[in-house]
């Protein structure tokens, strides 16, 4: 099985499944979404068939890799391959997207080829998604990148509620903008780097000798690119306004996996490529990232949209993300690298669940809830949880990787760390103060609405599972993570702060 | 070097196999009672409340199996260090999840897992017609489990774990019944200002990473005698904070009025004798800290002192029964956090309090509760009186606990804080006085409003309202003997651990030993004046609220009682300092990401837009568009790259 090509068949599965699924004879339309969950439940197989290749203490960056000539004359080459946070991040793509599938199973009640296609671009976003992650070759890198941006237009204009055309105009013209500056810092490495036929693989692109100003320009292409889509502030405002009107199962892959592509890309591309240009815009990335924390909690708290409400927590969490990633400490990189895979299914959670509430009542509006624990208890009771690990409580996933994050930050920004951490508060009042809106109060007079049937329970089990697992045993993701993160910060050439006090005693430090 | 040597040298000694019981049971058979109740649904509805209350009785007994076993070694081996799990390995942190079993934390587990116990008893017959009793039952086992995970655990970050988790099943709790939005408010309220709370410990242990490099409380004690006192003066005030919203203590006491809102056992157990409790817990527990920064521990005894007048004095005008219990509960926590805050000399007696108003406070809450399940749920003092006729048991119960938090002899309270008043007055210069009055003071104070309550539900005459009408009668056996049981807690656990130093014998591995040093003002001066407050503020409340007739609605009163009765104005002030520049804060915002950010972004969205409108009626559609585009980026590209090779 060494040199099976996991990556390859991990995309190819679900693009087959995406041509099957559009060449289906209309009669057949409503075999779509059966045919969509199993493919990329076959996906996930090959993903979980992967890991077991996966060597965390292996020498070179990236493992299960393949790379083949693309062209050759260009410096383009198809070469893919994996570290501990990409591989984590495809994990990522493939768990979600047999659960949004699930989640999706009514989103197209007409039926007919509009279902099918619906289905199919799913499964087409799923083929991008591991390859955006996989992709080992900078210009394979950006066409993954802009690649994305199709299917989930055509999710968002083709199946969104009201104002979907302008909503994915917006989120269309945003993404381009950022790749298009992108575009041009990728041309512009190119000629920074050896050349040659595989003058765009990162390995050949990075630890280069570039001129201090060119390296600052670099940066800043690959940079604004990466906070458009991370979305930090002030390029966040497509945001709130493609997932409020995406159907939910497109907001959880946008915001859960996709977005994910912004932070992946800082630590891959701005820190591995560009160290010294990093440690210049420290200061201004942080501030941003700081600013979206607060911009986004506050932001969050003024929602009556559930799901533009759930959008602005994740701008917030997606500052914390980046702060982790700029603090450049084993720590707090750690964090955010696990933050990444965290924020996914919590925000999974709370999407899904509230489009199963919206399901039921037909409206996104907060206002018009209230009481509906007493109708749907346990609709209201993993709603709950979703919440909860959302806001991270202990126990629950995203608790250990803010906390890394917070505690990472700390030790090397302390003003900043304890500026941030009051997000612990705001992320409380967004989320209860929206739960009792929802949930709490007197029962709703004439509501007549079913409790989560068997699909539903199938589509939240694996996320609550997952905030139980990684809450209380993140170990073994940690682990897959560390050598990553600290390959990363090596290539930048910085080292954790040392303690004050050696204390390198005792139980909770040997090792 | 050398100093840290031996200090990691006596870690390991102090440290031995004392316990063989799995401890990780303790936490594991409550916490599976709750996932059990809230996975199974309806088919655990018949048996899943005695599972419950089971469950939490064989924590107990595990509980007693591991104090025997400490009990049975030498004081120096009474700490037992359980590893379970590599927790957390990040980078350069690395930390295992572990427990802590020692004198401190089983006399914690004692009381959790005894108390609690017995309320989940009484549960049985208060929550009786509720029909959402499992649910009831799922979120108590959930408390127990995290209460003990949180004394049990070995280091501040899962200490953390069960803080929040405590935190959580408080939440739930409150809110129980929150179809009343007013309940929901108030969970939300106690989980807010906990949070504020929780700040603090968050930064506390980011500052104890960044200090030690570890935050195992055996790593932080070990490296306390290498840090700055400035930095140990930092996590002093930081866990300080922490504290402060956990046991509800000035300036983050406001949530626990509201709390009384959840179910009366609720208050009796999470809201009276445990949770509450667990600021007190963590002072002592980083003793090491605090010892290292005599400036955050005078701020451990000044939030102290003034919690505790701050509670007795809301405490005196309150009409609500629960809600002037929970004021004598933040009252006589505050006693815990001043002894906590005297140093080694009070740190026993800051326990030994916390247990015995476990038992005693517990007690008055479960009477509490009997009596308003003999007044249809009615909590208004001034409509009760006369019932000690009627509910004979619920009267002599409360009666004894009554007589503990008093701190009459024999009864627990006397001898503990009684204690904490003599300890309060030792010392040099302007503390002892200012401590030790306040202490003293409380103690007359807590005399009154005390017994103010006691007289007007259970003496003079009866007040009782009409519609429904009321015909008040003795709680069912499931109520009353968990009431007994605590009542002769609260009659003799004082008399029994008081005395003879056991207790404070039994923490000396955890809490240090210390010199005895006499209190400014002679011992028997002290018991002779705390006893004549006492009587005093007793025979004041007899002659207003026993022998004069109580106004059913409540006279105006003076400007200290109408402030009293708001809670000294605290939420108004939490509105104006918080809320309102929070929520203009909120709203400006909004303003700004719609009107400037977004606009601004717009204003450029515009731009291209423009561009592409008119690729767009080249090519009839977006997507197509935006596919030329990128087509004709990519043929560029190429064509570029090919021009310069």
């Amino acid at each position: 099985m060494e040199n099976f090509p996991w990556l390859t068949v991990m995309m190819v599965v679900p693009l087959v499944g995406a041509a099957l699924i559009a060449a289906l004879p209309a009669a057949m339309a409503e075999r779509a979404k059966e045919l969509a969950l199993a493919f990329s439940l076959a996906t996930l197989a090959v993903g979980v068939g992967s890991v077991a290749q996966f060597d965390r203490n292996a020498i070179s960056q990236f493992q299960l890799s393949e790379i083949h000539e693309w062209i050759p004359s260009f410096g383009v080459s198809y070469a893919l391959g994996v570290d501990g946070i990409s591989l984590t991040l495809i994990l990522l793509a493939l768990i979600l997207t047999p659960v949004c599938i699930l989640a999706a199973w009514h989103d197209v009640p007409e039926g007919g080829t509009r279902e099918k296609n619906y289905f199919a671009w799913t499964l087409l976003l799923l083929t991008f998604m591991v390859g955006v992650f996989a992709a080992t070759d900078v210009f394979l890198f950006y066409v993954f990148f802009e690649a994305m941006l199709i299917p989930v237009y055509f999710l968002i204009g083709g199946y969104g509620g009201p104002g979907r055309q302008a909503a994915a105009l917006k989120f269309l013209l945003f993404s381009l903008a950022g790749g298009l500056v992108m575009l041009a810092a990728v041309i512009g490495l190119y000629f920074q780097g050896p050349g040659g036929k595989e003058g765009f693989l990162i390995s050949n692109l990075t630890g280069l000798d570039i001129d201090p100003t060119v390296a600052k320009w670099l940066w800043v292409g690959f940079f604004i690119a990466f906070a458009v889509k991370a979305p930090m502030w002030p390029v966040h405002t497509w945001l709130p306004d493609a997932a409020g009107v995406a159907k939910p199962a497109t907001a959880t892959l946008l915001v859960g996996v996709l977005d994910k592509v912004g932070t992946y890309g800082m630590l891959r591309f701005c820190l591995q490529l560009f160290p010294e240009a990093s440690k210049w815009a420290t200061p201004v990335v942080i501030a941003l990232a700081v600013v979206s924390i607060f911009y986004g909690a506050f932001a969050a708290i003024a929602q009556n949209d559930m799901m533009r409400l759930i959008s602005y927590t994740s701008i917030s969490h997606f500052g914390l993300i980046v702060l982790g990633i700029f603090a450049m400490t084993s720590v707090s990189g750690a964090g955010s690298t696990l933050y990444m895979i965290n924020h996914g299914f919590s925000t999974a959670g709370l999407f899904l669940i509230a489009g199963m509430l919206i399901a039921r009542h037909g409206s996104t509006k907060i206002s018009d809830y209230g009481g509906w624990q007493r109708v749907t208890p346990i609709l209201a009771g993993t709603f709950l949880i979703s919440g909860l690990s959302s806001l991270a409580l202990p126990g629950l996933s995203s608790f250990v990787s803010e906390v890394l994050v917070i505690i990472g930050t700390f030790s090397r920004y302390r003003g900043v760390a304890s500026i941030a951490v009051l997000a612990i508060v705001l992320a409380a009042i967004y989320i209860l103060w929206m739960y009792k809106r929802l949930m709490t109060g007197p029962k709703p007079d004439g509501v007549e609405a079913k409790d989560l049937n068997w699909r539903e329970k199938w589509v939240v089990a694996p996320l609550i599972a997952s905030f139980l697992i990684l809450g209380v045993y993140p170990k073994p993701v940690l682990d897959v993570l560390n050598p990553a993160v600290q390959r990363v910060l090596t290539e930048v050439g910085v080292s954790d702060p040392v303690p004050v006090v050696p204390a390198a005693v005792s139980t909770g430090s040997e090792k | 070097m050398s100093t840290l040597l031996t200090q990691i040298a006596m870690e390991s000694t102090t440290s031995s196999d004392a316990v063989s019981m799995a401890g990780w049971l303790l936490i594991a058979l409550p916490l599976a009672g709750a996932a059990i109740l809230l996975l199974g649904g309806k088919a655990t509805n018949s048996f899943g409340p005695a599972m419950a209350t089971g469950l939490s009785w064989a924590s107990f007994g595990l509980g007693v199996v591991a104090l025997l076993q400490l009990a049975a070694v030498d004081p120096e081996q009474r700490s037992t260090h359980q590893v379970l799990f590599d927790w957390i390995p990040a980078g350069a942190f690395n930390l295992q999840a572990g427990l802590q079993i020692d004198t401190l934390s089983i006399s914690f587990v004692m009381l959790i897992t005894f108390v609690g116990s017995l309320i989940h008893v009484y549960s049985l017959g208060y929550m009786s017609h509720d029909p959402d009793k499992r649910r009831f039952f799922a979120y108590l086992n959930l408390f127990v489990a995290s209460m003990l995970l949180l004394v049990l655990a070995d280091s501040y970050l899962l200490l953390f774990v069960g803080w929040e988790g405590v935190g959580l099943a408080s939440y739930l709790l409150i809110g129980f019944w929150n179809h009343n939005p007013a309940y929901a408010t108030a969970a939300n309220k106690a989980f807010w200002v906990n949070r504020v709370g929780d700040i603090g410990l968050a930064l506390a242990i980011s500052l104890m990473f960044a200090t030690f490099g570890a935050v195992d409380f055996a790593s932080v004690d070990a490296g306390v005698g290498g840090a700055s006192s400035a930095a140990l003066t930092a996590i002093g005030l930081l866990l300080l904070l922490g504290a402060c919203g956990k046991s509800a203590q000035f300036p983050l006491q406001s949530w626990l009025g509201d709390a009384m809102a959840g179910p009366t056992p609720v208050s009796a157990l999470i809201h009276a004798a445990t949770m509450v409790t667990a600021g007190v817990y963590l002072v002592v527990r980083s003793h090491a800290i605090f010892e290292g920064a005599p400036n955050a521990q005078l701020a451990v005894a000044v939030v102290g002192a003034i919690t505790l007048t701050y509670g007795a004095i809301v405490g005196c005008a309150k009409d609500d029964i629960k809600k002037a219990l929970a004021a004598s509960t933040m009252s006589q926590i505050g006693y815990m956090m001043l002894a906590a805050g005297l140093g080694p000399i009070g740190y026993a007696f800051a326990i030994f309090h916390l247990i015995t108003h476990g038992f005693f406070k517990a007690g008055m809450f479960l009477g509490a509760g009997s009596v308003m399940h003999g007044m249809h749920d009615q909590v208004d003092m001034r409509r009760f009186g006369d019932l000690g006729k009627y509910m004979k048991i619920t009267w002599i119960t409360f009666g004894l606990g009554w007589l503990a938090i008093l701190g009459v002899p024999p009864f627990s309270g006397f001898w503990s804080k009684d204690k904490i008043i003599e300890a309060a007055f030792v010392g040099e210069g302007w503390r002892p006085w200012v401590f030790g009055l306040a202490a003293l003071l409380g103690a007359g104070v807590t005399a009154f409003y005390m017994s103010r309550l006691f007289f007007m539900t259970f003496h003079g005459k009866a007040r009782w309202t009409d519609d429904p009408p009321q015909h008040p009668h003795e709680s069912p056996l499931t109520m009353t003997v968990p009431m007994m049981v605590l009542a002769v807690g609260s009659a003799a656990l004082g008399l029994i651990l008081g005395p003879t130093n056991i207790f404070s014998n039994w923490l000396e591995p955890v809490t240090g030993h210390h010199e005895h040093h006499e209190p400014v003002i002679a011992v028997p001066v002290l018991m002779a004046a705390t006893l004549i407050l006492v009587a005093l503020g007793a025979g004041l409340a007899w002659v207003r609220y026993g022998r004069d007739e109580v106004p059913v609605n409540a006279p105006a009163g003076n400007a200290l009682t109408q402030a009293a009765r708001k809670d000294l104005y605290q939420d108004d002030l939490n509105e104006a300092i918080f809320m309102w520049p929070g929520i203009k804060l909120v709203r400006s915002v909004i303003w700004t990401d719609n009107e400037l950010v977004d606009g601004g972004a717009m204003g450029l969205g515009k731009l291209t837009g423009a561009a592409s409108t008119r690729l767009r009626r080249l090519q009839n559609g977006y997507a197509r568009s935006y596919a030329l585009t990128m087509l004709a980026g990519v043929v560029t590209v190429l064509g570029a790259l090919w021009v310069m090779n």
